[in-house]
């Protein structure tokens, strides 16, 4: 199940990047992208873990919205920050606890904390996040722990 | 009409992702050291590009064009927090240091939650 | 239109420049360069749009995709001096992953 999904992704992948729609092209693709399938059971990386699709209708109905919304957010408080004279920064460094349960969770709260302009992950740990972030009341909102909640809901299993 | 307003819309992107672009360089030079100029940089990467890539996808429409589109922006979401927190993480191990606002940074925010 | 989305972002790849010559530690320069990369892919996918030939998006990806590998390289390169290092000596959290990848 895995594995064919990890095949249409590859398959989809050759069309895009290829762009011709011929009959030897496509069955090019086809086979490449069987081959890197095989190769990828052999080496047992199309797991949960390596090729998480299970996650993809939530993440793209529930979480990437919400994302969206917090990284233009914070977007505009950093855009304020840089475009004023006084440039007033508090720069500050939080320890977070994470909730979550697998690595990809861990990795997806990781990442979301490092997209949203304003924070960034400077050391990840197995449930401590060390985190710098520009401004004090940043360093705040993710302490409220709303993210976390978030992300935790996200990787739940179905 | 649609099409008007599709158009308005997508040079209202465009123009916002170009003046997103040149705040994060400006950022990027204003900024006092280098975990804040990180910050600058975060916000070219996680703002100006898509805003960019989401005002061309509307110009073009449902073609291949548009799909390569968002395939650079996904792609670019994936890997930009990588590239950045590898970089935080060097730096730190190398011993550059945040110069921080205040001394007791763990002590702040986990206590009065 | 895209004249002028193409002007903008050249004067952000000029910031980035500007930030890669001054930088005082090697992470700034890496930083500013990474940036300019990402600038780089955006201002080819603008020009591919103003001249009327989307071809130029290819190469917006192929650059996408060889910005992340290359900044990675460049830092692991001054951490550990060599590219073929493994690189799990430092931590102990990623000990049992990379145990158990052989």
């Amino acid at each position: 199940m895995r594995l064919v999904s990890t095949f249409l992704v590859l398959f989809a992948f050759w069309l895009l990047l290829s762009g011709f729609f011929t009959a030897f092209l496509m069955v090019a693709g086809a086979v490449t992208a069987l081959l890197v399938v095989l190769f990828s059971r052999r080496m047992d990386i199309a797991d949960r873990e390596g090729h998480p699709v299970h996650l993809a209708p939530r993440a793209v109905l529930i979480y990437w919205p919400w994302l969206t919304k917090e990284i233009i957010k914070s977007s505009w408080q950093v855009a304020t920050v840089i475009l004023q004279p006084g440039l007033p920064i508090s720069p500050t460094l939080v320890r977070l606890r994470s909730t979550q349960k697998t690595d990809v969770g861990r990795t997806v709260f990781a990442n979301s904390i490092t997209l949203t302009p304003g924070t960034l992950t400077v050391e990840a740990g197995r449930d401590e996040f060390l985190v710098h972030a520009l401004t004090r009341s940043g360093a705040r909102d993710l302490a409220s722990g709303e993210m976390d909640r978030r992300v935790s809901e996200f990787e739940r299993e179905l | 009409m649609t099409s008007q307003i599709i158009d308005l819309a997508s040079w209202l992107l465009i123009a916002g992702g170009g003046i997103f672009c040149m705040i994060g360089a400006l950022g990027l030079l204003r900024m006092p050291n280098f975990f804040t100029r990180m910050h600058a940089a975060s916000l070219i990467d996680s703002l100006g590009a898509p805003m960019l890539l989401l005002g061309m996808i509307l110009q073009s429409g449902f073609t291949l064009v548009s799909a390569k589109l968002l395939f650079i922006a996904l792609l670019l979401f994936f890997t930009s927090p990588t590239a950045t927190h590898a970089l935080a993480r060097a730096a730190r191990a190398r011993g550059v240091g945040p110069d921080l606002a205040e001394e007791l940074p763990t002590a702040t925010d986990r206590e009065d939650k | 239109m895209f004249e002028s989305a193409v002007i903008a972002l050249l004067l952000a790849l000029t910031g980035a420049l500007v930030r890669a010559l001054l930088g005082p530690t090697i992470f700034d320069r890496t930083q500013a360069v990474n940036s300019s990369g990402t600038l780089a892919m955006l201002l080819l996918a603008a020009i591919g749009f103003m001249n009327g030939r989307p071809d130029f998006l290819d190469i917006a990806i192929i650059y996408g995709l060889l910005n992340v590998i290359g900044t990675i390289a460049v830092l692991k390169f001054f951490q550990y001096g060599d590219l073929g290092d493994p690189g799990n000596n430092a931590d102990d959290s990623d000990n049992e992953t990379a145990g158990s990848a052989k």
